[in-house]
């Protein structure tokens, strides 16, 4: 074993903030003395303790043999006793494998973690003062192999071995994560996260202590109650394996192993006492940044007298200035230099619970984050993250004046690991981005409610409860919820195929529509509530912003980009202006928003399903009008839309008897019954996603029959009457619609009940909103062209009416608007309004036959 | 005379007494909080406490019990807080244990150092909640709980609160109480009093003797004016801006607390009332730690943890912002002092109260229903729906629909006549808390409506929608002129319409949304018919007009005796908390009743209007007392809908014509 004396290490901020020289031969300073300079005399007995060669890693017994001699010398360095056994306030282990002789390895560096020890709990460094730790230490020693970090019941060898074959052991071919590009499933996983180390250089190793539960329980444990100790034991281990593998690899530093995804905690709304210094992982919002902190780690002290230097280390957060100079012995000459001290980075982000981890009427908690080193500036304030750290707790500083305290702690984590939770999103990586997890007894209770026959009624029937009876129109919203399945035609031309299914609701005034669209926005979880009165083009879309501080330009988005993934609920759909509407032929048939402005040009994923609903433009439907005619929408738009219902208000005796009821029973009913559709909510939700997440259907052989029979047989209603009733974006709809069919049924497979209510419900939807309404015969031209069969006939009946008229007036030039109009009107059978008589003109002056200036008509 | 022990005026001697005797085990805590809930059962105890919203914090003795009327503004991240902890003597090396329960700060004797390492420290968690005053609390809340507490006159054991009181009581009214300077007090001045505390009060007491003769107060504004100009005098030399206190309505005076929640903090809500219990702490040693800990931020990178305007929203000085350590907690359902605070049906005496009240209902209904007629230039009809729409409240919700609330659109205001003014002046005599809301194209542009969340003090910035529950909220539409409304103008408006219609207003955390369900009564004073959505309208049919509006309401106010006033208040604050149920029996007829009236006119009645009818049939049932709906009350309802909709048609044909 080489002497510490020529140990290369050296701790390094990153950023070079120190910026003083490398000195790797800095042989008057090795790791030990730069720690403690009043220790001089047992740091040569020191060093060995703790080290642990690889040549013992795989025999315990020897490992032992060495943990067994530091109770020797534990009383000759009293005020050292505990951090002894701590390989953490050891250093960081890592120095103690480049110690060991290695084939050509220049050494790598020791990077300092201060995400582990910044901070340290007094309670447990303070040990030597209440004179208890020698007697521990004894009956520690008694037990031989039980030998333990004090206060802990972590044994360092045995964690370590642990560690090291969970590393060359571990294997989970199920478990699939989004990291996991280019990793084969079948090999040990963290082997290879070795080797990508080797090759890319980062010297980061993520474990996923859910990995490390199933491997072993134990361990995990002690992970998560003794991190730090724990922690750097792992990155020992790491580093043990790694260098033996690749000896020749030159990494910035050592290896340091980053846990994520502890299970203890996940909500910061549960941190209680208990948790402080454990390891915890809580989801949050970064709500606020600091700017970055230099926090110094060592502090370099010179002599003025006789220019001998030294060097110490951040103590609980406080530097302990010499007082005397050791070389000379002259009091109060050592100063500091602080340019050949060492900081690292620091920076306090504020995390806030996130929206949905809320109880309703309470305020967000918020807590603090120290990042460290490369953790800093990784996440902007928006970020939605998961954080794994240890908790701390600190009181705050007695106060040398006063002799009270405040009798408050101030908490905070130190940032081990982040995960960014919607960084995927940008990427269009598919699949469901909230890791919603499901318990088993849930999964169950899901899949047990979905063999049930009538699953499809009843959840039909669990929506919006509280709006009366729109049977249909409610289950076509819960297709529009669970969505058809996504496919990717890129590769032959198409891009992507649309999967979410766009809904317009037009209809009377006061039925209920705004209801709908609230608790549809409610129940999604990515769902965005507008009215197409209050938003503009740029509030849907996305606009670029000058961050005032920066004076950068950022990207802010809109409605239906946040609602990428969800549903975006529109309201007053008619009173949106044209330009806004405008953006929705983009997204609502390619799903992307493009935007070119201020120098950005992008392309966003707009993903979103369109819930749009519409007053008549006479605020009362006119049953006598096509839907076009009532609600002044562009025909190229409502072809986009999947689904047209009219929800109008039906003339009948029988429905105003159960409307009645119901609506009386909604003013007195008891709060139990209430609590049961409550309780369908949540289930509804849960459903939802699970299908949404799990369940992606796809044509089975009969369905494709049964859809490409439904689209002939459309085609040929129309056909037999000279026009076209089917157009293959009906044909997309259709197939769209069964998909989230066999969705709601967990069904991997559309069969051909799920075309059968797809055909029922497109046709219900079409026998309300495309009937045309002179003939009674549904006529899907009125959606395409916007003017049914019957009425482009008409039209041109009254151009030729008009032209025999004027032919029959003789040859004069010039005829009188007015006169005109009222001897068309005259000679008509039905009422000719001004429009039409203007529209047989236009017609007309297109046929050559005439020109219209100003109110007369001259003839050609 | 009732007799108090200690526990009133040093509960934290109480406190250390359990702690002692029971210190190993941790039950020491329940007990204390069963031995203050024995206390306060006591006949009328809870109104020897002293109450913060009628006391000035100057005049209370530090450490004492009291209490506080409060709606919880915002919640601030929990504490964790020693709840044991161990101090050592370092001479002798005893070591003594302490709680840290109901104290900021932990105490040690001179001699003493905390051991902050003790193995027997207990580490627990507080929940701080910042509460203000109930907004738009009525005067006469104020002064009938001060009443109350000035009859049982139980201030001679506290000899500050007692001159507080003898010196009120030379004033007469207490509404107009000290309140009003003291946020503009900076704490030097309340320092200097503390060093001169006997002057002080000598000063106060000579201040009250002069203007104890003067009954209307009208010396009052003028002398607080110059004190106030004083004080500003005194602060601008070394004070930052005056502190915010958040309020959410402009012009609220009274403390804002930090309230220390230790147990079930989980079930107290952003908005909701409380009454609570606790120990006073205004210890100036909080306002020193924080601002050393300023000074030494650039020592110590912890500490600066938090911005300079976190530290000042969350820990203000103590004089300002007192701390209360809640020993007990209750939400209130109702801030009317007139009724009994919580109306369970067990206790027999609460009972007692609602029967006797309910036998003579009807009469006081009738004479409020004059005496709104009256108000309302002579309108039965708008008084009818007047007493309708104040005893409305959402009683329960339907996923997104809240059921209950009952938006009255009163249409048809002369325009000009300080009308709407005295009318709202009105209101305030009736409920227990309200706000005027004075449309304009300025207020609507220039004021903040929705709380939105300031990242860098950490805090919940309050807006006027930020009210509590059953707050009438009268909005007066009569001023609004033409004009602009520029981007925050349309969010109000927004925010307003989404208030009525889904009683909830959307809280701004700047990244995303918050929603807040409200309960909130809200009547809209309008020319025409309001531009803000409404469940009823209704228009003003004035039977006269008096030449003087101010004289007329007034002398309206002075002929109804304060006894009758007071029934009123307890009739509209009772009515509100009844159960109400309908029989199978009437739904049938109500039934048949829609089934019929759709076949006569289809296009008249619709499933809105059904709503309307039952909802107005509920509130007729109750503003009579009964608590179910019987076939009179429906026959009833539909009268009065069929009028109001007749004057509705009436008024469009006179629209027309004038067109």
């Amino acid at each position: 074993m080489s002497s510490p004396a020529s140990t290369p290490s050296r701790r390094r901020g990153k950023r070079g903030r120190g910026s003083n020289p490398p000195t790797p031969q800095d042989a008057r300073s090795p790791p030990s003395q730069k720690r403690r300079t009043d220790d001089t005399t047992s740091t040569g007995d020191l060093q060995p303790m703790p080290t642990s060669p690889p040549a013992d890693v795989q025999s315990p017994g020897a490992a032992d043999a060495l943990f067994s001699s530091p109770p020797q010398f534990r009383h000759s360095a009293i005020p050292l006793d505990f951090d002894i056994s701590s390989p953490l306030t050891y250093g960081t282990p890592s120095s103690r494998v480049e110690g060991t002789p290695r084939s050509g390895v220049q050494g790598t560096p020791v990077r300092q973690r201060p995400d582990l020890g910044s901070v340290r709990k007094a309670r447990q460094v303070d040990l030597h003062s209440d004179g208890l730790a020698e007697d521990i230490v004894a009956t520690e020693q008694s037990l031989g192999q039980k030998l333990v970090i004090w206060g802990t019941d972590v044994n360092v060898a045995s964690c370590k071995e642990k560690f090291q074959r969970f590393l060359q052991r571990f294997i989970d071919p199920l478990d699939k994560e989004d990291e996991d590009i280019g990793l084969d499933l079948n090999e040990p996983r963290y082997m290879q996260r070795l080797q990508e180390i080797n090759m890319v250089g980062e010297p980061f190793l993520n474990v996923n202590c859910d990995h490390l539960r199933s491997f072993d329980e134990n361990l995990y444990r002690q992970l998560i109650c003794y991190p730090q100790e724990v922690i750097p034991t792992f990155d020992m281990a790491a580093n043990e394996i790694f260098f033996d593998r690749y000896p020749d690899s030159i990494l910035e530093h050592q290896i340091q192993v980053r846990p994520y995804n502890a299970l203890k905690t996940r909500n910061m709304r549960n941190l209680n006492p208990e948790d402080i210094d454990q390891l915890i992982t809580i989801s949050g919002m970064v709500i606020r940044s600091s700017q970055l902190i230099p926090e110094m780690q060592e502090a370099f002290f010179r002599c003025q007298v006789c220019a001998f230097t030294t060097r110490v280390e951040i103590d609980r957060g406080r530097i302990a200035e010499p007082s005397v100079c050791k070389n000379c012995n002259t009091t109060h000459s050592m100063a500091l230099i602080h340019n050949r001290s060492m900081f690292s980075d620091k920076q306090m982000i504020k995390l806030q619970e996130s929206p949905e981890d809320m109880p309703a009427g309470q305020t967000p908690h918020t807590v603090a984050l120290f990042a460290h080193n490369d953790l800093v500036d990784k996440v902007q304030p928006g970020d939605r993250v998961n954080v794994t750290g240890i908790y701390r707790a600190v009181p705050i500083r007695v106060n040398p004046r006063v002799s009270s305290v405040k009798s408050v702690y101030k908490t905070h984590i130190d940032v081990i690991h982040y995960r960014k939770t919607d960084s995927k999103r940008l990427h269009g990586v598919d699949e469901e981005t909230e890791q919603k997890r499901f318990t088993e007894e849930r999964v169950e209770m899901l899949k047990e409610l979905s063999k049930k026959a009538d699953i499809y009624e009843r959840l039909a029937l669990a929506l919006a409860p509280s709006i009366y009876e729109h049977e249909d129109i409610k289950k076509g919203i819960l297709l529009q919820l669970f969505g058809g399945s996504r496919k990717d035609f890129t590769h032959t031309g198409r891009g992507n195929f649309r999967a979410e299914i766009n809904i317009l609701l037009c209809g009377d005034p006061g039925t209920s529509k705004s209801q709908l669209l609230q608790y549809v926005y409610n129940l999604v979880p990515r769902g965005q509530y507008t009215s197409g009165k209050g938003s503009s083009a740029v509030g849907l879309t996305a606009y670029v912003m000058k961050d005032p501080e920066t004076r950068q330009l950022v990207l802010q988005t809109g409605a239906l980009v946040l609602s990428d993934n969800g549903i975006c609920c529109i309201d007053e759909f008619d009173k949106m202006n044209e330009s806004t509407r405008s953006v929705l032929h983009e997204v609502m048939e390619q799903q992307t928003l493009s935007i070119a402005k201020a120098g950005i040009i992008c392309q966003l994923n707009a993903r979103t399903s369109i819930l749009a609903a519409a007053n008549p433009i006479e605020s009362q439907w006119n049953p006598k009008k096509t839907t076009i005619e009532n609600i002044q929408l562009p025909h190229t738009l409502l072809s986009r839309f999947d689904l047209i219902f009219l929800m109008l208000d039906p003339r009948d005796e029988a429905y105003d008897r159960r409307l009645a009821r119901h609506l009386v029973s909604l003013y007195y009913q008891s709060e139990e019954k209430m609590e049961e559709e409550y309780m369908d909510m949540a289930v509804l939700r849960d459903y939802i996603a699970y299908a949404r997440s799990y369940v992606n259907p796809r044509l089975g052989e009969e369905a494709s029959q049964a859809l490409i029979e439904a689209y002939v047989d459309m085609r040929k209603i129309g056909s037999g009457r000279g026009m076209v009733s089917a157009y293959p974006r009906q044909l997309e709809s259709l197939i769209r619609l069964a998909e989230a069919h066999a969705k709601v049924r967990f069904s991997e497979k559309v069969e051909t009940i799920d075309v059968e209510e797809a055909k029922r419900l497109h046709r219900e939807a079409l026998k309300q909103s495309a009937t045309d309404p002179r003939t009674g015969i549904v006529d899907i031209s009125i959606l395409t062209t916007g003017m049914s069969a019957t009425a482009r006939k008409r039209k041109e009946e009254l151009a030729q009416a008009l032209r025999k008229l004027i032919q029959s007036k003789g040859k004069a030039p010039s005829l009188k608007y007015q006169q005109l109009l009222d001897d068309l009107r005259a000679q008509s059978d039905t009422a000719v309004t001004k429009e039409m008589f203007e529209e047989a003109l236009r017609a007309l002056a297109d046929e050559d036959f005439l020109t219209v200036t100003g109110k007369t008509v001259r003839l050609l | 005379m009732p007799c108090v022990g200690d526990w009133l005026n040093s509960p934290l001697s109480i406190v250390q007494g359990i702690f002692a005797q029971n210190v190993p085990n941790s039950d020491w805590e329940k007990k204390v909080t069963e031995y203050f809930k024995e206390k306060l059962k006591e006949n009328n105890a809870t109104n020897w406490v002293p109450s913060l919203n009628d006391v000035p914090v100057h005049y209370l003795k530090p450490n004492s019990l009291v209490k506080f009327r409060c709606m919880v503004q915002d919640m601030f991240d929990p504490e964790f807080y020693m709840g044991v902890y161990e101090t050592v003597d370092p001479n002798t090396n005893a070591r003594v244990l302490h709680f840290g329960k109901y104290r900021d700060v932990a105490e040690c004797g001179p001699q003493q150092e905390i051991d902050l390492n003790s193995s027997q420290t207990v580490t627990s968690e507080r929940q701080t909640f910042y509460c203000v005053p109930v907004p738009g609390e009525s005067a006469w809340v104020k002064e009938i709980s001060f009443l109350t507490e000035l009859v049982l006159f139980c201030g001679f054991l506290n000899p500050q609160f007692h001159a507080y009181v003898s010196a009120s009581q030379a004033r007469v009214s207490p509404s107009t109480s000290y309140t009003p300077s003291r946020h503009k007090r900076s704490y030097e001045e309340d320092e200097d009093m503390d060093l001169h505390p006997s002057k002080q009060k000598e000063q106060h007491m000579g201040n009250s003797c002069c203007s104890g003769g003067d009954i209307h107060g009208c010396v009052e504004p003028k002398r607080l004016e110059t004190e106030a100009s004083a004080g500003h005098h005194v602060i601008s030399p070394n004070c930052s801006p005056p502190l915010d206190l958040n309020f959410p309505l402009p012009g609220e005076k009274g403390p804002a607390c930090l309230v220390k929640v230790y147990e079930s903090w989980e079930s107290f809500k952003v908005n909701d009332v409380l009454e609570v219990f606790g120990v006073l702490s205004v210890d100036p040693v909080l306002s020193i730690v924080s601002s050393e800990e300023r000074d030494s931020s650039t020592l110590d990178p912890m500490e600066c943890m938090d911005t300079a305007e976190e530290q000042r929203v969350h820990s203000p000085p103590a004089s300002l912002v007192p701390r209360i350590h809640v020993i007990l907690a209750q939400k209130l359902q109702h801030i009317n002092p007139l009724l009994p605070a919580c109306l369970n049906e067990e206790e027999s005496k609460t009972c007692e109260f609602v029967s006797n009240f309910m036998s003579e209902l009807s009469p006081v209904r009738a004479e409020l229903l004059g005496f709104l007629t009256h108000a309302l230039l002579g309108d039965s009809l708008a008084a009818e729906y007047l007493i309708l729409h104040l005893i409305s409240t959402v009683y329960a919700r339907r996923d997104v629909l809240p059921l209950g609330k009952f938006t009255v659109n009163l249409s048809g205001c002369p325009r000009n006549s300080a009308f709407t003014e005295h009318l709202y002046r009105l209101i305030q005599q009736l409920v227990p808390a309200s706000y005027h809301l004075r449309m304009s194209i300025e207020s609507m542009n220039h004021s903040r409506f929705i709380p939105h969340k300031d990242y860098a003090a950490n805090r919940l910035v309050s807006g006027l929608l930020q009210l509590a529950s059953n707050t009438s909220l009268v909005i007066d539409e009569t001023q609004l002129e033409q004009g602009q409304l520029d981007t925050a103008g349309v969010h109000n408006v927004t925010a307003l319409g989404n208030l009525i219609t889904w009683q909830k207003v959307d809280y701004d955390f700047n990244y995303h949304r918050m929603e807040f369900p409200c309960n909130i009564n809200v009547l809209i004073t309008s020319e025409g018919r309001s531009l803000l959505p409404s469940d009823c309208q209704v228009h003003l049919q004035p039977q006269i007009i008096p030449p003087n509006m101010e004289e007329y309401m007034s002398s309206l106010l002075t002929a109804v005796l304060p006894s009758v006033l007071n029934k009123f208040r307890i009739y509209l604050s009772l009515l509100r908390l009844l159960d109400y149920s309908i029989s199978d029996e009437v739904t049938k007829a109500v039934e048949e009743d829609f089934v019929e009236m759709r076949k006569n006119d289809p296009e008249s009645v619709t499933a809105d209007d059904l709503h309307k009818m039952l909802l107005v049939a509920r509130f007729l049932s109750l503003s009579a007392g009964q608590t179910t709906l019987s076939r009179e009350r429906w026959l009833r309802a539909k009268q009065l809908e069929a009028l109001r909709k007749a004057r509705l048609q009436q008024q469009k044909c006179v629209n027309g014509n004038e067109l």
